[in-house]
Parts: structure tokens; sequence; C-alpha cells
């Protein structure tokens, strides 16, 4: 059997396929921090990059930004999606905001957050509509909405992408948890909904959506194009300022650049201990509560309010998706204007060539890089059930690397590292950049579905005389079907979604939907803007609709698959 | 730490194959059919990208040449990319093969002997070049040496609305009473994108009885004294500011959107023709208008550069040679398409060139050469340097 041989080989070949260039790009990281940079004349060690920096007058405000929109927004995120599960999931007006949510889910971060500052800016969409008749305004208002000091509208703009994310996520893990049966007994025992759910459920889904948690904890810290959009510019988060650092015309920066990075680095590792240490405590905490036997006084008021919340979401990505198709078609459009003077194709004509280039690389890039990760993690997974080649929590960590380092920090060094062994940039090597950042997010969602499978399931069909290929093949895989789909899904998402990897790994030679968007975005040109983002959302949406349309279709006759 | 001598001795530079001559136009030219030039140039502007996108159809006609146009959000991501090449080693075919570049990128990359030449003054356009007249030869007042060729003039101009600013305003004291009348309706690109450090020199040339002494490089002595009048200028300035100074938008273009919404109606650019471009793109209204100042406006051209690394020299020299050519040029100059100024002397090209320069109609906001006045110089990259690094101090960490 080829399998047999091959299959244990898979986990070490994943992790290999990231750690070589992690570690790559973090020793290229570390070493310019402490004032080595022979290319640029730089020999160290030193401590001035370090010095540096912390004379930075911004820099005290940019790393508490960084901390309080990202613990911020991932706290109110999760528990928009927590309790929406609990108060909602299975009724009706639930599967309607499923349904409207999972897809926004691929919605690009930059056209999410485009969408957002048209609709909310002073000059914005919502501003519009209510001008001059409700709000006598002829003129916009000059208020701080946007870029605002606090950064509220980046923690907006996060908590609406990442409510979807972590819905989805949770969704993904709800079949292997039980749930239906325990919020039954648990309302049977006089439990309110929400509470039920909680009490019973909550803490076994907690365990598989964990470190996707902590993926949007350290994504929301370093996010770079959303807080470009809507982040606040004086000074601006600290991920910003290290893209402006590594940036600089003067080489000399770099060293400073590499010195935040790994200042991002610790700030995001304090942040994942302070959260470990925040689990701890609920989980005490909830124990008391449990114990304490309330029922949930106000639990519709929490189920209420956590619809209401998702349905902001949702309408925010919706009418900001629906502005942006607005201004894509946008002739002269002034405030307080509803709507523009006239509508055309013009804008559309103007980008098509480009676009549609654009959207071939992007679709070749995202589907190879996607199917690659998928067949590396089900093999990995696949190994550790039949050879009990499990990854220790520790090497777990390791596949997580690129998702917990900001991308500024190593990818310079991972270019370099490229280089090196001979690799020219090109559309190859930006699949295996990719593959870096999307094998994760597809293990991610594939491998607790996948290690929560019922294994007597297995045995089973082993007993019935089926090979280890064929329980793989026609037991477990069709059983899993709907978190395959979804990590394809977001697998392609993510690959849709890089921005810094196409630009560095590429050269600058492959033109992605996102880099051309990104290109344009700092031109501030709203109807170029417009196509782009709606092209980009286009190209990762078909596949979400895909995952959710197809179990419904393929397990229409077992219900008991449809949401496993 | 021997390693890290090691690895100094594993990236240092091997010998590089021998490049085309610029001298031998025709070995350039047959080296040059097949090649594929990968083009770095700021992607904010639509109008330029559709030229730039011209310029490929029109190489690809004539010489066989594939231009790629690879769009940047900084001018700044091409010098780091040619760095991180250098420190690999990748000196013979590196990802980038020319560069639309400003003053102190090529300041910072001709210091760090990253740029192929001196190319510029061997091309068979650079006979018609007006070297006189424009300054073709000095970026920031650095020589160029031949090793950027010039391909656009351009001068800062200020974007009124003229439904809400009738009137022009003479100098940057008028700029300063107008937004204290007016709070909120005035604001420029935030420093350090290049346009809001062009207001920054603009203001300071404006405010300043005898400019010239920007040309010599800012010591420590001369920097305190000859900005403070800026500092005292931009502090009265920055709380009568849209936003009250507490954030900017990005770059130039975006500034056009803040028109367009009826946020601000005054922004800086410089491009003499873009008021005009834009409003017949729909991103201004057409009651914009553009002035200079009485005392003259900052101006200078704008350049290409060829890395080092490049490993398709004679193509891009090809292309930017074709970007001086008349055809080029005033294509360029054509307002409703990109509306910059030509880097041609009209007295050397032949009648039928000059014909199509002059048959271009100026455009409804732009103003004729003569209004543009006189062009004040570029102070030397140093002043830039240290005013952008004050004001991100002063106010780019505002509370």
């Amino acid at each position: 059997m080829k399998t047999r041989r091959f299959l244990p080989v898979l986990p070490a070949v994943t992790l290999l396929a990231m750690l070589g260039p992690i570690l790559a790009g973090l020793y290229g990281t570390v070493l310019p921090a402490f004032g080595h940079l022979p290319a640029g004349g730089l020999f160290g060690p030193s401590i001035t990059p370090f010095a540096n920096l912390f004379d930075w007058a911004g820099l005290p405000r940019a790393a508490l930004l960084s901390v309080s929109t990202g613990l911020v927004a991932t706290i109110i995120s999760l528990l928009i999606a927590t309790m929406l599960t609990a108060g909602w999931s299975g009724t009706r007006p639930f599967r309607v905001l499923e349904r409207l949510l999972s897809p926004l889910l691929s919605v690009p971060h930059a056209a999410a957050a485009f969408g957002l500052a048209f609709l909310i800016a002073p000059s914005g969409w919502i501003a519009r509509i209510l001008s001059p008749s409700f709000t006598g305004w002829d003129r916009p208002p000059d208020v701080l909405i946007l870029q605002d000091p606090y950064g509220l509208a980046l923690t907006a703009g996060l908590i609406v992408k990442e409510v979807p994310f972590l819905l989805l996520i949770t969704l993904s893990a709800l079949g292997q948890a039980d749930a239906h049966r325990s919020v039954t007994v648990a309302q049977a025992l006089g439990y309110g909904r929400v509470s039920g759910w909680l009490k019973t459920v909550f803490p076994r889904v907690y365990t598989q959506i964990r470190l996707p948690v902590y993926v949007v904890l350290a994504y929301a810290m370093s996010v770079v194009d959303m807080a470009v959009i809507l982040g606040p510019s004086t000074p601006p988060t600290l991920s910003v300022q290290i893209v402006k650092l590594m940036s600089d015309p003067d080489i000399a920066m770099r060293l400073e650049g590499a010195a935040a990075a790994l200042l991002q680095l610790a700030l995001v590792v304090g942040a994942l201990l302070f959260w470990r240490l925040g689990e701890l405590l609920v989980a005490k905490l909830g124990m008391v509560w449990i114990a304490s036997g309330s029922r949930g006084k106000v639990d519709v008021l929490v189920g209420t309010a956590a619809l209401g919340a998702g349905t902001v979401c949702a309408l925010s990505v919706l009418l900001g998706l629906a502005v942006l198709a607005i201004w894509s078609f946008a002739g002269f459009w002034g405030f307080p204007d509803a709507l523009p003077d006239q509508l055309s194709f013009k804008n559309w004509d103007r980008h098509a060539a480009g676009t549609l280039a654009a959207l071939l690389e992007t679709a070749v890039i995202a589907s190879i890089a996607t199917f690659t990760a998928l067949i590396l993690t089900i093999g990995s997974l696949e190994a550790e059930y039949r050879h009990g080649l499990r990854m220790s929590s520790r090497a777990l960590w390791l596949l997580y690397l690129p998702l917990l380092v900001p991308q500024t920090a190593f990818l310079p060094g991972l270019q370099t590292f490229m280089l090196n062994v001979g690799i020219d940039v090109g559309r190859i090597p930006v699949i295996l950049a990719h593959l870096i950042f999307v094998l994760p997010y597809v293990f991610l969602s594939l491998s607790d579905p996948f290690r929560a499978w019922d294994a007597r399931m297995g045995t089973i069909a082993a007993a019935l005389g089926a090979s280890p290929d064929r329980v793989l093949w026609q037991v477990r895989l069709p059983m899993l079907l709907r978190p395959v789909l979804t990590a394809i899904a977001l697998g392609i998402a993510v690959s849709v979604g890089q921005y810094l990897p196409t630009l560095l790994i590429g050269g600058g030679r492959v033109a992605t939907l996102t880099t051309e968007a990104v290109a344009l975005a700092s031109g501030g040109d709203r109807r170029a803007i417009g196509v782009y983002g709606l092209m980009q959302t286009a190209a990762a949406l078909l596949p979400f609709t895909l995952a959710l349309a197809l179990p419904a279709i393929i397990w229409r006759n077992r219900r008991g698959l449809r949401h496993g | 730490m021997k390693h890290l001598a090691i690895l100094a001795a594993l990236i240092a530079p091997i010998a590089v194959l021998a490049d085309p001559s610029p001298a031998d136009w025709d070995a350039v030219k047959a080296e040059a059919n097949g090649q594929t030039v990968y083009w770095n140039a700021w992607g904010g502007s639509t109008t330029t990208n559709d030229f730039i996108a011209w310029v490929g159809e029109r190489v690809a006609e004539d010489h066989d040449v594939t231009l790629e146009h690879v769009k940047l959000t900084d001018t700044a991501d091409a010098v780091t990319r040619v760095l991180s090449e250098k420190q690999a080693g990748e000196n013979d075919d590196g990802a980038i093969d020319m560069i639309w570049i400003n003053g102190a990128n090529f300041s910072a990359m001709k210091d760090a002997d990253l740029l192929f030449g001196p190319y510029a003054e061997q091309l068979p356009n650079w006979a018609v070049v007006d070297v006189a007249g424009k300054t073709v030869q000095s970026d920031f007042t650095v020589p160029t040496d031949g090793f950027e060729s010039p391909w656009a003039m351009a001068q800062v101009v200020f974007i009124h609305d003229t439904a809400d600013l009738a009137d022009a305003l003479p100098d940057m004291a008028a700029i300063l009473d107008w937004s204290t009348a007016n709070p909120g309706r005035f604001t420029y690109p935030q420093p350090p994108d290049f346009l809001g450090t062009t207001f920054l020199k603009q203001a300071l040339v404006d405010l300043l009885d005898d400019p010239s002494v920007l040309t010599a490089a800012a010591t420590d002595e001369t920097y305190a004294d000859v900005t403070g009048p800026l500092w005292a200028f931009l502090d009265d300035l920055t709380p009568t500011l849209w936003r009250s100074g507490r954030a900017y938008p990005a770059t130039g273009p975006a500034q056009l959107q803040l028109i367009a919404d009826g946020e601000v109606d005054l922004a800086i650019s410089f491009s003499p023709g873009e008021a005009t471009a834009a409003i017949a793109n729909d991103q201004l209204p057409d009651t914009v208008r553009t002035f200079v100042l009485d005392g003259g406006t900052i101006g200078n051209a704008s350049f290409v550069a060829i890395p080092y690394n490049s490993g398709s020299k004679a193509g891009a020299m090809v292309v930017a040679n074709f970007l001086m050519s008349p055809e080029a040029q005033a294509r360029a100059q054509d307002p409703n398409i990109l509306g910059y100024g030509t880097v041609l002397d009209m007295n050397a090209i032949s009648a039928d060139e000059r014909a199509a320069f002059d048959a271009l109609e100026l455009g409804i906001a732009t103003l004729t050469p003569a209004q543009l006045g006189s062009v004040q110089a570029e102070p030397h990259p140093t002043w830039m340097t240290r005013i952008a690094d004050d004001w991100m101090d002063r106010y780019g960490v505002a509370q």
C-alpha cells in the first residue's frame, strides 16, 4: 500500500513546509533588530534600534492601540458569536443570519473596511441618506468618526469581520458537541435557552474553537490593511508603524522596524497569555455559576441583544458592499445626494482588463494553495489517527506561528531565504508563501471536527471489512463533508485576501485582486475601490456558497450530517 | 559572532554580468527585443495607470518590449525590494526593472549603489529634452548624473472649489487666515506622504524671506532658525484643519475625494492638470479651479531609474527613451489623459511634433504656463527628511 508508506511522512512535511521559511524569516528579523544588516552596511550587535524605537513619542499609544483594539474586538466578537449560537442555534432567525453572515466571512478585510468607511464616515452613505432632511447638514459635519484616536472604528471593523469567522468555526464544532440533546435536557430541567447552552455546550465547544480564538486575537492585534483604512494615523497602530518603518527609504530605519516587529511579537505573546489567564478565570466563575443553579432570568434579553448585534454586523458588511457597488457604477456623487448624479459602466469598462487578469491570477493561486493545504492537512490528521503520530501541543503551536507572528516581521526575511536557495520570484513561490498562511487556517478549521469524529464509526466499518483507506474515503470524509468544504472555502478566502506575501514574495510581479485593490486604495478613488472590492468579494464568495449549499444538497436525506 | 561573519560573507555581492551600453543604441534595441520590463510605479492614480498601460501597448508595437506595471502603494517598497535582493545576492535578474522614483528614494538608492547608470543622457531622445530650461539634471538638488531620466514636469498648484472658496489665495499667510475663518475646510496629506512633505516645503519656501538657504544641506546650526517660522505657522494652522488636525488624508488623490464629498474646499496638488482630469473622471465637481501662490510654487521633474540588478536593462532604457518621445510627452500633457508638463524643448522637436502639443486644450481647471508663473527650486533632501521627522514628532502623535 502506497498510502501506508507515504502517510506517516505527511505531518513532518506539513510542519517543514512552514517551519523553514518561518525560522528563516524570524532569523532575518532578529539580526536587524540588534543592529545587524550587512547589505545596508550596518553591523551589530547593538541595542540602538530598540533605543530609537523607545524614543518615538507615539510608541506608548501605538502599542496600547494594538493591544486594546485587538482584545476588545476579540472579546466582543466572541461574545456575539457565542450568544448568538446559544440563544438562537436551530431556529429560523439563526438560519437566516447564518446564511447572511457565513458568506460575509469571504469578504476581504480591505473591502469590508472600505464598505464600512463609506457607510459611517461623516460624508458616508448613512449621513447622505439622512441629509439634509433629518440632520439639516448640507455639508458633512467635521467630526472624527473614522480614524478616531481610540481606534473605535477599527475595532468595529474587526468585529464585523471576526463575528462571521467565529460563528462559522463555532458551527463547524457544534456537530461534535452533541449540542441539541444537551440543551434539550437543560431546558427540560428549567434552564433558559442561553444559560442551558452556556452551561452544558459552551465548555465543549470552546475547547474546539480555542485556537481559532487565539488566531483572531493575534490577527486583530497585528492587522495592517484595516488599520490603515479605519484606524488612527496620529499615531497609527504598532503594526502599521512597522510597515512604515520597513518601507522607509532610509535603510537604517529597517533596524527600528525589526525591533518594533519583535515588540509586536512580544505584545501578541503577552496578550495570548493574558487571554489564557482570562480563560481560567472564566472557567472558575463559570463553575460557580453552574453550581448556583440559576436558570437564566435575563436569557431573553441576552439573546435579543445578540441577535441585534449579529444583525448589525451582517447589515454593516452587506450595506457596505451595496455602497461599494453603487460607487463602482457612480458618475459624480456629491454630498448630500443619496445617490450619484448618474450611473454608468464607465468605471467597469475602464478596469475590465485589469480585473479579469487579476481575477485569473487570484483564482490559480488560491486553488492550488488551498488544495495543497487540504491534502497535507487531511494526510497529517489521518496519519496521526492511524499511527498515533499526534503532534505534541508544542509542535502544534509551531503550526500557528505564521498567524501569530506579524507578517511584516518575517516576510522580508522569508524573501531573502527564497532568493538564497535559488527560488526566483513569481507565481510558484507566491503559492508556497500563501500555503504558509492558508495551511494553518485549513488545519485549524478542520482538525477539531476531524479529531472529534466518533472513532466508533471507524471501528464499525472496519468490523464490516473496510480497509483504513476505505474508512477514510467512504465513512470519515463524507461525514466530515461540511467541515472539509468550510476549510476549503476558508483557505481560498485567506489566499484571496493575502497582500504582503503576494507583494513581497511575488516581487510585485504577481498581481492579484488584493494587491491591485490595496495599491488603488491609497489613492482614495472610491470608484476603482468599488470595482476591485466587489471583484475580490466575488472571488471568495462562490466557495462559501458551495460550502453551505453542497452538504444540504448531498445530505438532503441525512438530517444528522447536514450540520456536522 | 562568528555566524554573522559567515552570513555576511555569504551575501556579499558576486560579479555582475556585462550590462548593455546606452551609447550603442542599436545594440540596446536589439537586446531589448522580447524583454519584459517590470515598471514599479505608484498605482494610486487611475489616470496614471491608464497612461502606463498605453505606454506598454506602444513599446510592444515598436520594440517588442512587454511592459508590466507593478502598482506600488509606496515607492519605498521598491527600494526595500532591491535592498532585499542585494542582501540575498540576487545581482543579475532582480524583480524590478524600472522605478518611478522621487528625490528622497533616488538619493538613498544612488548613495547605496543600487542604481544602473549613467544612462539617461545617452538616450536618443535626451537630445530634445529641455536641459537648459527645466530641472532635469538634479532631483531635490541632488545631481542625477545620468542615473535617472525625466519624463514629466510637475509644479505645485492648489485646487479649490469655487463654490465655497471663490478666490485664489496669494500666499501661506492668506491660507492660514482663510483656514482660521473657515475651520475644518483645509487639510493636507499626512507626512511622510510625498505630497504632504511637499506642502511643508512649499510653506517653508513661501514663509522665508530668502529661501536660497534651502539649496544647501540642512545642518544642526541652520535647521532650527530656518524652520522656526514653519513651526509657528503650523502651530497656528493645525487646530483650524479638517478634523482639527487629528486625522489626515493618506495621499494626494484622497484629498480629491474630500473635496467631492464637500468635506474640504482646498487641496494641494503636484500636477497642474490633475484637477481637470479629475473633473473629466467625475472625481471632482466642475466648480473646481486651481491657483498658484503669488511668489511662485515648487516644481520638479518626475524621473524613472533602473536598479543595478535589473535583468532587462536594455528594455527599461527603451521604455525610458520612449517616455521622453514627443508622442508620449504630448499624450501625457493632454489634460484628459494626465495633464503632466512636458520635459521637452519645444524648439528642438519638429514642427509636426510641436503641432501635437499646440493642439492640446488646457482644460477647464488648468492654468496656462504663463499663469503658472515662476518655478521655485526644491530644497535639498536633508530639509525634507528632517522636517518630515519633526512633523511626525510634533503633529503625528497628537493627543
